[in-house]
């Protein structure tokens, strides 16, 4: 047994808590007296996508004892819409399912069992309506329509993102190289399933705890769809077991808030069960794009011409918002002068698609490295080297038109990878395969844009309390999904403030108590809420060494020091301990509150004008992943034997979450182009829950390198950018780079099965060697 | 039926429905909420406790097969208040991100040492392969399994070398 190198970074303030099962999630919190609400979806027995609802009956339910109500689309106050950015998903269909999950109706009982008893009761007259399930299909003139009578039929939205003249740089480009390729729709599977509680206080409150990634914007996602008052609407975010993007937005929510208003005050519960998780769950969108990619003879990168098709299913969600990102980081992290990317976002009858991790640049990464790739095999230059010559440096412009003020050091992630054994001995690695197996090595450069992007504030606002007895809160606004931000708060908090990690106490997001802050996403968690956060502790210690100056009766604050556990006058070396200090202070005057908005691009181009939120962005982070590969050549299945991923997030705040980050993602990345292999018919989901939809297990994965680039980034807390996302975006392109190495072929359609890999191997001349 | 075991070592004996899931019963009857479920399909592992010391998913478990036994879930693997090894290990080593995997985990991994001291990382991962993870990628959870194992042999080796 080889010895673990020791543990890099203080641990995590709330690891042991969970790993002693002690911390409460949302999933643990259930009232004595709560009752239990759940969704009929009828749609999925009746294996109907798309349907006219004819009647809800929920007579038999009513009868079974426990029920206490069932809602329908009637019994709903407000818009009955939901929805982040377009307000397009009713809470209950009255009319029209879109989708197998819609739900017609809500059942609330007073035991688990009989809540169970009365949704399979219930009972709908669902006439079956032509459905459309392909997105280019549901262009065509007379496609069924998703949303009938909708201005623009079924095209969410169609976007153009131009730079300099593609189409005639590409008729005269040297070498170009073409393709098309498929990325499919994967489940966010985190292991909380979507939940929450529910209660209508007496004061008209409405009081919850939810899994939820944005609570604060939920309060206004919620009053619109069941007409409240979104400042009577109290959330609390406790830690998430899991999110990844699929709990941003409401999922319980807008039921339970629905189900609340109707308990006669008790409160209501509600948790989806791993099939309803992935039936009603917002999922990645499945996405096809067409590219052409125009080179010089030297590797140069001329031209990008590339042509995106999104489905978002039944509901708009965050499909514009998603596919604004796709496009706008369709060139990968190179230099080009021309490039022309169309991107169409279109209705269909197959589940609903939203944010997850990578959000919409996991699926253009393989694209554009695919093609990187096809490139350097056409040009006969190493793929390292094609990446070197076009990588985005400092003060470049980068395909959307925005030249790069931040930080860039995505040749330092190529350099890291270039001088790695793990790259350096692949002629040799590869040259050793056992017998009936074929090895490669591959490698992929990504990108991605941190933050909300232009058009709406990525602020956050900080809040720190110095208690009566001395210690600090920490009031974080931005939901811990489990990527560890609440505990850089305290870890920055303890440093900004000098304080011992155990005077630190760290709140989790409550609507009430904190302020505003955003959501937990898009990179920009620790970024944003992390420089509102220091910006609070400063003026915290300036508050205390002035106050301190005064009670010491020092002339000057700035002569003070702000120590462990006190205010210290170093000349004289009298202390006043914070514990005296928070007693003498009114409450008031020991809250300090900051907040920090997140720099946009300066002169954004004058393109994607369809975007009215969210482009562009001018912070990004890079990454370049390598991946070791055996694939045998009986079965097509491919074992990943070695990752390796050199990220640059900035400067690195904490070693050990920096790694976690860029493990997670690339797990996550790989069961995305290996094994996530979500299946479904006539908008059916076919894979409805664990042992059919596989993610992988930790036989399925290698142990990983993680290297950090020596970067900062000057408008991060502590120089750091977040590294959230771009670990997602590497392994679907560096898989298909190694099978490239392995087989000659070049796979564009992902997850990369072993039928896949076999036909693959078949068709190309170097798989049917012996 | 009248049902009677033990949970992390304390005596229990409760009316309850023979069909009632075991998970239930630890959660809702028992207050274990350390005891997670993820898919309630035996799936995801989420839900793992120890039953005379072997890793059983409690959510395929029915009330009735509990008589009689020792349950120990993640809140019981250590001694009295202190965390096992394992969980210690967890922390350090970065075993834990959004942790709701975490006390099945340590419940899996636990057992594996009990029962093999020495793992190697292959066997550590098979060990736990019957729980999922969607937060790590389970190289940090395999490094802190190895350091607990590491850290109980030299404290057992410390232990024996006691006059």
């Amino acid at each position: 047994m080889t010895k673990p190198p020791a543990p890099p970074s203080p641990p995590r303030a709330d690891a042991l808590q969970k790993a002693i099962g002690a911390e409460r999630y949302t999933f643990d919190i259930q009232a004595e007296d709560c009752l239990f609400a759940g969704a009929y979806r009828p749609g999925a027995a009746a294996k109907i996508a798309h349907g006219r609802v004819r009647a809800v009956d929920a007579a038999a339910a009513l009868a079974v004892p426990g029920v206490v109500r069932v809602l329908t689309a009637a019994d709903v106050p407000g818009a009955n819409r939901q929805g982040i950015v377009h307000k397009d998903q009713p809470v209950l269909c009255g009319e029209v399912i879109r989708h197998c999950g819609d739900p017609v109706a809500l059942v609330l009982a007073a035991t688990p069992d009989a809540l169970r008893e009365g949704l399979a009761a219930m009972r709908a007259d669902i006439e079956p309506l032509p459905g459309v399930f392909d997105p280019e299909a549901a262009l065509k003139k007379d496609a069924p329509q998703v949303h009938a009578g909708r201005k623009g039929g079924n095209l969410l939205l169609g976007a153009l993102i131009e730079k300099g003249n593609a189409r005639a740089a590409l008729k005269t480009a040297p070498v170009v190289v073409r393709g098309r390729f498929s990325t499919p729709v994967q489940e966010h599977a985190f292991l909380e399933t979507q939940c929450g509680q529910a209660q209508l206080l007496p004061d008209g409150v409405l009081d919850m705890t939810v899994s939820t990634q944005s609570p604060f914007r939920d309060r206004f996602e919620i009053g619109h769809a069941l007409g409240l008052d979104p400042f009577k609407i109290h959330i609390r975010a406790p830690h998430l077991g899991g999110g990844f993007g699929g709990k941003d937005g409401s999922t319980v929510q807008c039921l339970l808030g629905l189900a609340a208003l109707k308990a006669g005050g008790r409160p209501v519960r509600m948790v989806w069960d791993r099939e309803e998780s992935i039936l009603a769950g917002y999922k990645r969108h499945a996405v096809r794009l067409r590219y052409a990619l125009g080179a010089e003879r030297d590797g140069t990168l001329v031209a990008l011409s590339c042509r995106v098709v999104f489905d978002t299913g039944a509901y708009a969600h965050l499909g514009a918002e998603v596919m604004e990102l796709s496009m706008e980081h369709a060139a990968g992290p190179y230099r080009i002068a021309h490039a022309r990317v169309e991107g169409r976002c279109v209705y269909t009858n197959n589940p609903v698609a939203g944010a997850f991790r990578g959000f919409g640049v996991a699926q253009v990464s393989p694209a554009f490295e695919g093609l990187m790739d096809e490139l350097a095999a056409k040009l006969g230059l190493d793929p390292l080297e094609l990446r070197r010559i076009n990588a985005l440096s400092p003060g470049d412009e980068n395909s959307a038109g925005v030249r790069l003020g931040g930080s860039v050091h995505l040749n330092e992630c190529l350099d890291a990878v270039a001088a790695h054994p793990l790259w350096t001995t692949r002629a040799q690695w590869q040259a050793e395969a056992p017998p009936f197996a074929r090895r490669g090595v591959g490698l992929a450069a990504v990108f991605n844009g941190m933050g909300y992007g232009r058009g709406l504030a990525d602020m956050a606002i900080a809040k720190v309390e110095l208690t009566g007895t001395g210690g600090f809160l920490v009031y974080s606004a931005v939901a811990d999904m489990g990527q560890g931000n609440s505990s850089a708060f305290a870890f920055l908090a303890s440093q900004e403030l000098n304080q011992e990690a155990a005077a630190i106490t760290l709140l989790q997001p409550d609507t009430e108590r904190c302020h505003p802050s955003g959501s937990s996403s898009a990179g920009r968690t620790t970024y944003t809420y992390g420089n509102a956060l220091l910006k609070a502790c400063a003026a915290m210690r300036e508050k205390l060494l002035a106050r301190g100056a005064a009670i010491l009766m020092v002339d000057r604050a700035q002569d003070l020091e702000l120590v462990p556990g006190a205010v210290r006058h170093p000349a004289t070396g009298r202390t006043l301990p914070l514990a005296l200090l928070g007693r003498l202070l009114h409450r008031d005057d020991r809250l300090a509150v900051s907040e920090f908005i997140m720099p946009v691009a300066e002169n954004p181009p004058d393109t994607g004008r369809a975007f009215m939120i969210g482009f562009p962005h001018c912070i990004f982070a890079f990454a370049a992943h390598l991946a070791r590969i055996e694939v045998d050549g009986l079965t097509g299945r491919v074992r990943v034997c070695d990752y390796l991923c050199a990220t640059d997030g900035g400067r690195v705040l904490h070693r050990q979450g920096f790694d976690q980050q860029a493990q997670g993602g690339a797990a996550q990345g790989l069961g995305y182009a290996l094994f996530e292999d979500f299946r479904q018919r006539d908008g059916n989901i076919l894979t409805r829950d664990l042992s059919t939809y596989l993610i992988p297990t930790a036989l399925d994965l290698p142990d990983m390198a993680s290297l950090a680039a020596k970067g900062c980034e000057q408008s991060g807390p502590r120089g750091l950018k977040g590294v959230g996302e771009v670990g997602m975006n590497g392994p679907g392109p560096a898989i298909a780079a190694a099978l490239y190495a392995a087989t000659g072929a070049h796979l564009r359609d992902l997850p990369f099965t072993p039928e896949r890999v076999l036909a693959a191997l078949k068709k190309s001349p170097r798989g049917r060697r012996p | 039926m009248m049902l009677c075991f033990t949970l992390n070592g304390r005596a229990v004996s409760l009316d309850v429905a023979p069909d009632r899931r075991a998970v239930d019963l630890l959660r809702e009857d028992l207050g274990a909420l350390d005891v997670k479920e993820g898919c309630g399909t035996g799936e995801c592992g989420a839900c793992s406790v120890l039953i005379d010391g072997v890793q059983k998913l409690s959510c395929l478990l029915l009330a009735a097969q509990l008589e009689g036994c020792a349950v120990v879930t993640a809140a019981g693997l250590g001694e009295g208040d202190a965390p096992h090894a394992v969980q210690r290990a967890f922390a350090e080593h970065g075993a834990v991100q959004c942790g709701f995997c975490s006390p099945g985990m340590a419940v899996a991994a636990a057992a594996l040492l009990a029962g093999n001291p020495q793992p190697t990382r292959q066997e550590i991962r098979r060990a736990i392969s019957g729980n999922l993870c969607r937060c790590t990628g389970y190289a940090m959870i395999v490094d802190a399994v190895e350091a607990a194992a590491q850290e109980l042999a030299q404290a057992n080796a410390e232990e024996g070398g006691k006059p």
